[in-house]
Formats: C-alpha cells, sequence, structure tokens
C-alpha cells in the first residue's frame, strides 16, 4: 500500500475520533435530561432507570400551573413573536432591498447593536418603564411586543441577503407584464424568498420559547408564565429543586424545539447564516 | 401604428453618463439592434423603453405618447430578459400566462391563449413543467412566449440569446428573425455581438460611452462605416486600420510616416478638396479587400506572413505591416503558398479615409 | 453591469418599512434614549426616589468607577474584570475556536458524521435557557456530576466546579451553548470559497497547514472578524449564567449584565444605578461594533 492510501486511512480515523470527542463532549451534559425524566429515583446524576417509568411525567401533569405555562403560554408568547417577527422582517427588509436607502447597510448594523444592548439586562429598566406606561404589564401583548422590538434586527440581517439573492429581472419582468409593486411583492418576492421566512419564523419561535429574562420583568400573573419560569414552581418551599418532577418538566418544554429542528433541518438544510456569508 | 422616439435622451448615474444625448427612431414594425461593447450604454437605453430607468433629461415617445415619467405598467412594452426570469414556482403554463393574470383575464381565456402562443413556439407539451424541468432554448421559448402572450406595443430584448451554446444560439436568431416578421411588432434588441446584430435587424444603432455612433441598415453600416469605431466593431475580423500620413503632391500615404510610400492617388482622387498636405489619415480596408502577391507593383503594401489559418471555408492570413497586425481573408480552401515578405494590394473603390478624429472623409 | 438601482418609488418602501419603523422607535430607540437619562438620575422602584427621583449628574458613574472600592468583588470593576475574562475564554477561545475546528473539519464532507456532529452541536444551542442551566448544574455537580465521573474515571480529580471554579464552570457552560453559532457561520464561510482555489492548491501539492494558512486563512479574515466581534457582543450581553451560578459564589462569576441585573432588579431595585451601568455598556458595545463595521467597511471595498 502507498503512502497515499495510508495518509487518507490515518485522516479518515482522525475524522472519526475527532467526530467522537466532539460529539461526546457536547452530548453528555445532555444525557441527564433523557435519563432523569424516566427515572423516580432520579438524582443529579446520569443513571439508567432500573424500572423506567412515566411516573415523573405524570406527577407533572397535575401541576395545573406549569402545564398551562408550556402547553398555552409559550405557543402564544412563541406563535405571536414568530409572526409579528417573520411579518415585518420580510417587509422591511424587501423595502430596504428594493428602494434606494442610503447607507443601508451600515443601518441594518446600528440597529443590531441597539438591539444587542436593549436584550440584555440593561435595558430591562425603560423597558419595564414603557411597558408599564403603555399599560401593557403582565399582558401576553407586551410581552410579545417588547421581544419582537428586539428580534427584528437580526430578522432583518439574516432576510437581507435572503431578499438580495432574488435576481431583481424576475421583478422587473413582473413590472413590465403590468404588475404593481404591491403584486409584484406577493407574486414574485415572497413566494421566492419562503426559505428565508421560514429560517427567521423558525428562528423566532424558538427565541422565544426559551425566553427567560424579558417575561420575568413583564409578567406578575402565575397564569401567563412560560415555561421557563414555570420550571421554577418544581422547587420546595425550601429551595431545593424537585428533581424527579423537574427533570420530567425540562424534557417537555425541550421536546417542540427539537422536533421543530429536526423537521426543518430535514426539510430546509440549515442554511441560517446566508445572511452573514456575505 | 408603434414608433419609439428618442429625443434627446440623457441618463446619468452618478458621476457616469450611460445614455449621452441619444435621439433615434425606431420605426412601426422595425428591428432595430442596439450594439455596441459592455458599457456603453445600450441596456441602459432599452430599459428606459421600458420604464425601469427614468430619463434625465430629453423625452420619450411610444405610440404617440409620452411616456418619459410613466412606469413600465403603463407603457405596454414587452421585455426578455438575460435570465429569462421565468419564475421556479410557477409552471410553464402561470409565467407565460402572467401579463394576462395582471390584467384580470379569466383563467379559462388564460389557458386557451398560452396553449395557442406556447404551439407557436414549440413548446407546447412543456406547460405544467417548472423552469427548472426544461431546457435552456425551451426556457428562452417560453420567455418569448411570455412577450408574446402580453401583446404588447413593442418587443425588448436584453441579450436574450447570450446564455445559449453555440449551435442553439444560431437556431434561435433565425427562429426570433421570422417571428419578429410574422408579428410584425416593433421590436428593439440590445446585444454586444455584431454577427447577431447584423443577422437580425433592420436597422443597427451602434454605441460607445453612451453615444451613437452610427445608426444605419447591416449592409450600410458595414459598407460605409462612419467612423473607425464603428469599422473596428463591425466584420469579424474587422476593418484593418492603418494611420499614417500623405503626399497630396505625390498622391502618397506614408504609413506611419515611414519610406515608401504607397500609391493611393486614386483614393485621393475622390476625396478631392478634402485632404490637406501632410494631413494624418487612418486607411481602412477590409481583409477581403486586400489581394496577396508575391511581387511588388504600384500602389501595393509590404507585410510580413506572421500566421496563416485556414477555416474550412476561407483562409485568414495576418500579416504585418509596418508594425501592426493586419488580417487578409481569401475565400478558397487551400491556403496559397506565399513566401515570408508579401506585398498587399488594396482595393480602392472600397477603401475608406478617416480624419484624425476617426470620421470619414467623403 | 449590475447597479444597484431602485425597482419602487420611495413611496412604496415607506409602506413596507413602516411597522418595522415603528417597532424600532418604540421599542429600541425610546429605550436606549430613556436608559441614558435615567442615568442621570436616582430613580428606583421603591421608596422616596420612586415617585421624586432627582437629578444627580454624574454622581452614579462616579459611584460605579470610585478608584477606592470598584474592584472589589460586587462592585462594577470586578464585574468588568470578570466579565472580560469570560469574554476571552468562552467566546474568543471556546467558541470561536472551537466552531472554526469543526467547520474547518467537516470541510467539503457530507455525511452520517457530519449531520451528528452539526446536530449535537446546535442542540446546544437552542435548547431553551434554563433547561440548559437545570442540566449543566446536574452536569456539574461535584458529588453526583457526569463531568466529574467521567474525569475521576480518567484519574483526573473531583474538582468542585461550582464551588471553586465557577468561573471556569460558566466559560465552559457558554462555549458550549454557543459554538453551533460560530460553527454554522464559518461553514458558510468557507462555502463560498471556489472549489478550484482549493483544488490548484492540492494540485500544486499544498498541505493542509499550508493551504490553511495562504487560502483559507486570508480570503476568511473577514468573517472570522465579524464572528468574533458579533459572538464578542453576545457573550458580553449574556444573562444565562445567571441561572447557572446566580453570580456566585459570592460574585465571583458577577458578569456585568449580572450586576446590573442585581443592581437594578433586585434589593434597592436601583433603577438609575442600573442606567448608568447600561449606558457604560452600551458604549463599549458601541466601540466593539465600531470596530466591526469598520472592518466590514474595509473589506466590502477590496
Amino acid at each position: 500500500m502507498n503512502s497515499f492510501v495510508i495518509r487518507s486511512w490515518l485522516a479518515r480515523g482522525l475524522l472519526f475520533a475527532f467526530s467522537v470527542v466532539i460529539a461526546a463532549s457536547f452530548v453528555t451534559p445532555l444525557l441527564w435530561l433523557i435519563t432523569a425524566p424516566f427515572n423516580t429515583q432520579a438524582n443529579l446524576a446520569v443513571t439508567i432507570p432500573t424500572n423506567p417509568s412515566l411516573a415523573n411525567f405524570e406527577a407533572v401533569y397535575h401541576n395545573k400551573f406549569a402545564m398551562r405555562a408550556l402547553f398555552q403560554n409559550n405557543l402564544i408568547i412563541g406563535g405571536g413573536v414568530m409572526v409579528l417577527v417573520a411579518g415585518v422582517a420580510t417587509m422591511a427588509s424587501y423595502g430596504l432591498s428594493r428602494t434606494h436607502v442610503p447607507g443601508r447597510d451600515v443601518l441594518v448594523y446600528v440597529l443590531i447593536l441597539f438591539s444587542s444592548v436593549v436584550s440584555g439586562t440593561a435595558a430591562m429598566v425603560p423597558i419595564f418603564l414603557l411597558v408599564f406606561r403603555l399599560g401593557l404589564i403582565d399582558t401576553y401583548a407586551g410581552v410579545i411586543l417588547v421581544m419582537t422590538g428586539g428580534l427584528l434586527p437580526s430578522a432583518i440581517f439574516i432576510m437581507r441577503d435572503f431578499i438580495d439573492s432574488i435576481p431583481r429581472s424576475y421583478e422587473e419582468a413582473a413590472l413590465v407584464c403590468g404588475a404593481s409593486s404591491l403584486r409584484v411583492f406577493r407574486d414574485v418576492a415572497l413566494p421566492m424568498v419562503r426559505p428565508g421566512v421560514v429560517v427567521v419564523a423558525i428562528w423566532a419561535f424558538v427565541n422565544a420559547w426559551g425566553a427567560f429574562l424579558i417575561p420575568s420583568v413583564l409578567l406578575r400573573s402565575p397564569d401567563r408564565m412560560p415555561a421557563s419560569i414555570a420550571s421554577y414552581s418544581f422547587y420546595t418551599e425550601a429551595g431545593t429543586p424537585n428533581l424527579t418532577l423537574l427533570s420530567a418538566y425540562a424534557f417537555l418544554y425541550t421536546i417542540p424545539v427539537l422536533v421543530l429542528y429536526l423537521i426543518v433541518n430535514w426539510r430546509f438544510g440549515f442554511r441560517f447564516f446566508g445572511g452573514i456569508k456575505s | 401604428m408603434t414608433q419609439i422616439i428618442f429625443e434627446h435622451v440623457v441618463k446619468r448615474f452618478g458621476s457616469v453618463t450611460a445614455v449621452n444625448d441619444v435621439t433615434l427612431t425606431v420605426g412601426d414594425g422595425e428591428f432595430v439592434a442596439l450594439l455596441g461593447p459592455s458599457g456603453c450604454g445600450k441596456t441602459t437605453t432599452l430599459r428606459l423603453i421600458a420604464g425601469l430607468e427614468f430619463a434625465d433629461e430629453g423625452r420619450i415617445l411610444i405610440g404617440e405618447r409620452d411616456v418619459t415619467r410613466l412606469p413600465p405598467r403603463a407603457r405596454d412594452v414587452a421585455m426578455v430578459f438575460q435570465d429569462y426570469a421565468l419564475y421556479p414556482h410557477m409552471t410553464i403554463l402561470e409565467n407565460i400566462g402572467y401579463p394576462l393574470k395582471v390584467r384580470g383575464v379569466g383563467k379559462q381565456e388564460r389557458t386557451e391563449r398560452v396553449a395557442e402562443v406556447a404551439q407557436q413556439l414549440q413548446i407546447g407539451d412543456l406547460l405544467d413543467r417548472r423552469p427548472g424541468q426544461i431546457s435552456g432554448g425551451q426556457q428562452q421559448r417560453a420567455s418569448v412566449a411570455r412577450a408574446v402572450v402580453h401583446q404588447a406595443l413593442c418587443f425588448l430584448f436584453d441579450e436574450p440569446l447570450s446564455n445559449l451554446d453555440a449551435q442553439l444560439r444560431l437556431e434561435a436568431r433565425a427562429f426570433l428573425k421570422h417571428l419578429q416578421h410574422e408579428l410584425g411588432v416593433t421590436t428593439v434588441y440590445v446585444t454586444h455581438d455584431q454577427a447577431e446584430a447584423m443577422a437580425l435587424a433592420d436597422r443597427i444603432v451602434i454605441m460607445n460611452y453612451g453615444r451613437v455612433m452610427q445608426i444605419g441598415a447591416p449592409l450600410e453600416v458595414y459598407r460605409r462605416p462612419a467612423n473607425t469605431f464603428v469599422a473596428s466593431f463591425i466584420g469579424s475580423p474587422p476593418m484593418n486600420l492603418l494611420a499614417g500620413t500623405i503626399d497630396l503632391a505625390r498622391g502618397l500615404f506614408r504609413l506611419n510616416g515611414q519610406e515608401p510610400g504607397i500609391d493611393l492617388s486614386a483614393l485621393f482622387g475622390r476625396l478631392n478638396g478634402k485632404l490637406t498636405d501632410g494631413q494624418t489619415i487612418t486607411l481602412g480596408v477590409r481583409p477581403e479587400h486586400l489581394t496577396p502577391q508575391v511581387e511588388p507593383s504600384p500602389g501595393a503594401i509590404p507585410a510580413q506572413v506572421y500566421a496563416v489559418q485556414p477555416m474550412g471555408g476561407e483562409v485568414l492570413i495576418v500579416v504585418r505591416v509596418a508594425g501592426k497586425l493586419v488580417s487578409v481573408r481569401l475565400f478558397r480552401d487551400e491556403p496559397p503558398d506565399l513566401p515570408h515578405e508579401i506585398w498587399l494590394v488594396p482595393d480602392l473603390n472600397v477603401s475608406y479615409a478617416y480624419d484624425a478624429d476617426g470620421n470619414l472623409l467623403q | 453591469m449590475e447597479r444597484k438601482h431602485a425597482i419602487f418609488p420611495a413611496r412604496v418602501g415607506i409602506i413596507f418599512l413602516t411597522p418595522a419603523i415603528l417597532f424600532v422607535i418604540v421599542f429600541l430607540l425610546y429605550p436606549f434614549v430613556r436608559v441614558f437619562l435615567l442615568s442621570f438620575t436616582n430613580q428606583t422602584l421603591l421608596g422616596t426616589t420612586a415617585p421624586n427621583p432627582e437629578f444627580v449628574g454624574l454622581d452614579n458613574y462616579r459611584h460605579l468607577f470610585n478608584p477606592d472600592r470598584w474592584m472589589r468583588l460586587g462592585e462594577f470593576g470586578s464585574a468588568l474584570k470578570i466579565t472580560t475574562q469570560f469574554v476571552v475564554g468562552s467566546a474568543l477561545i471556546g467558541q470561536a475556536g472551537m466552531g472554526m475546528l469543526i467547520a474547518w473539519a467537516f470541510y467539503r464532507k457530507r455525511g452520517v458524521l457530519r449531520e451528528v456532529v452539526f446536530t449535537l452541536v446546535i442542540l446546544a444551542w437552542i435548547i431553551p435557557e434554563t433547561v440548559v442551566a437545570f442540566t449543566w448544574v446536574a452536569f456539574l455537580d461535584w458529588e453526583f456530576g457526569t463531568l466529574n465521573s467521567v474525569l475521576e474515571t480518567v484519574g483526573l480529580g473531583r474538582p468542585d466546579w461550582l464551588f471553586e471554579r465557577p468561573l471556569q464552570s460558566i466559560i465552559l457552560f457558554n462555549s458550549w451553548r454557543g459554538t453551533a453559532f460560530s460553527m454554522l457561520l464559518f461553514s458558510g464561510a468557507l462555502e463560498t470559497i471556489p472549489p478550484s482555489y482549493v483544488e490548484t492548491a492540492e494540485v500544486v501539492g499544498a498541505t493542509a497547514w499550508q493551504k490553511f494558512r495562504d487560502i483559507f486563512f486570508p480570503l476568511l479574515r473577514g468573517h472570522i472578524l465579524t464572528d468574533l466581534i458579533l459572538i464578542t457582543l453576545w457573550t458580553f450581553n449574556v444573562f444565562t449564567p445567571f441561572l447557572l451560578t446566580g453570580g456566585g459564589p459570592a460574585k465571583r462569576t458577577e458578569v456585568v449584565s449580572i450586576y446590573t441585573y442585581r443592581t437594578a432588579f433586585m434589593g434597592r431595585h436601583e433603577f438609575g444605578k442600573g442606567s448608568s451601568i447600561a449606558v457604560v455598556m452600551m458604549l463599549i458595545n458601541l466601540g466593539l461594533a465600531l470596530i466591526y463595521l469598520a472592518s466590514i467597511r474595509r473589506r466590502r471595498a477590496t
């Protein structure tokens, strides 16, 4: 065997070993999430339950507060943010791209700067006061609107490259055919950026699904809290976590996002960063 | 009656003037080609007709309407783009029918009219496919079909054949010419390929740096180029251009000012009164109007053979004349047996002189 | 000859942009400005200074940068120092380094291996914050945690991560969490390199290292800079470590975002002070973003 063949086998072996190490490093912290929920004696260790059971899930089911948080509030907030962000960002990105806005790129980067600051703990103060003034404290609308505002610049950033990739001749052909601008947007542009819209929608949904800080600042009544905050209801009064219930709840909380990712990855591949490619 | 008229149209992009005071008229039913190198302003001119750009100065009329300020949908023009612009999310039927859909034509009627045109263009059985599923040539015809279905006042073509391979291009060219003749629609056609313009157009508009260099029928432009730019652009290989000074008294032309002088008294005679002694002119002779010979004779140009290229139906000989490369074209299969040093005799009846600015002296 | 020109008149553009403009003004610009103004007051949530805040000028800022105390644990200087270490370790080395490594390893390779690795790395990123925090508390537990089980098996002892090495813990955690972003970005960037460039190098006989040094790195410099700045901004502002350590023990992992939270939303709920921290953070973010913008400009120009 000549040295090239040996080298290529070595390279393959190295890649395999590397993959195993990386895969293991990334999956190990999550192992607890797969084992503990099915273990009625769960502790912080990862042990394969001797009698795997769904008893934890059943107990969680009886916590009405947590259940509603997850299956109602998360969906409302997640869905609202998703629709709003996808819609507004697509329109804005299209407008920015198809009409002459001087310094468009700089504008988008400046907006991202704003949003990274405003999503941090930094701006929680004025956001709290603002939402208070608008009378939206402790409402879904308040949470949805604030999250949308924070996610919008990045969403526009992501959409921008999807929209730029439509050759202008397609829209020009439609204009020459006699279509109005709104028509061009609806018949030509929108169908062609559908993958981008899906990416932005999913990304917004995932962000909203996991959000903790904004809901914790803006919501008061327990029956509006999302799952991230409801997780803490599985602590005892003494402040220690009830691991069996907590792990089961966390598992349920994670599943939708996991499934969503797998579906999107299967159908579209994870073309997330068309935006950063340029 | 669909004429297209440009009156002193100017279009600028920032500091670049893409269309610089262009005036032209396209007659009803005429096929006019806009020809020139990249960046000459031909595509911008086409887009000005379509309404995809707006003129900074001047007027544009289609039919008898002043459309200078109107958007594309108010102008009733049909356009075929270089990349065909067929929507991947629509079937061919829906693509071709789009101009009708926009005008609110009912589905039944749309389908009928599209089918009719598709048949005419030989893509009738591709109607429920998607653009990605048909070949480049078929896509091109689908794009043309959309323009036909539009039934607009005129057709605008933006280099529609440049994405096709050589064989397909020739077929499509013949097809487009035939179609335009049948339909009799006023057509403006942008291309950078001079052979294409020659083959297709009733008249050719040659442009450079945003200006019109010459307008004329293909033969006219070929036989009497109005300036050295057109002379070097039309024809393949293009006209040979040799600069030199003239000795009017003795009827001699000195290439690059060097001896020996060439006897061009016949040419000078035709231009009597227009020339001054010692003037720098450019002599223009087409490759097919140069005859190589082994012995010198009066009026013959000395040359050294550089490369002989048998092309099948003709032979191209490239020679060196006073340091420059000159093409000679012979209509025969076999290359002649030539020594290194030869003489070229120009046919002075079809030779031209251009002044120092490159304009034809006549 | 492709010129970037408008397809629609400005009027239409305005219609498309209006909803976004509204959001930006209300939920981005207004808070931004408000924070700035609040930082010059002693506004709090409760007490006398709630309905009647007073203008205190630069007092809040002086308090932050008070040279006598500011580097003590639990003060702003300490938070800055911790945050810097956090960002360098987690963002620059952890996320960018690991992301680049993975993207490079799987460059132009397809197949199950790539899918599995990418999926796992991405999962770490999209699983909700609180869930991830819980699993890492379990993972890092001194007695039962998986990490220590593995380390002990390999003979590296069992450190008490959350109590003795809290900073390392959050660096490890945040690197794990954020690698996916850099990995995807670099993966995308690598795909923009025309294969013929790489193939030419292969034909010429370049080794993997030479290819990286002479082709990939120069062509990707812009992307690397983009990534570094973006993840620095993000890591600088990230709040999730709070769920892991609460800023402790004894404020030893109190990064600036946690310090802000504690100041404004715990204890005396000092909004004015919190805002001043926010303004300083904004300025730091702005500085980083300017570097980013400048490098983008230079990249576009080449």
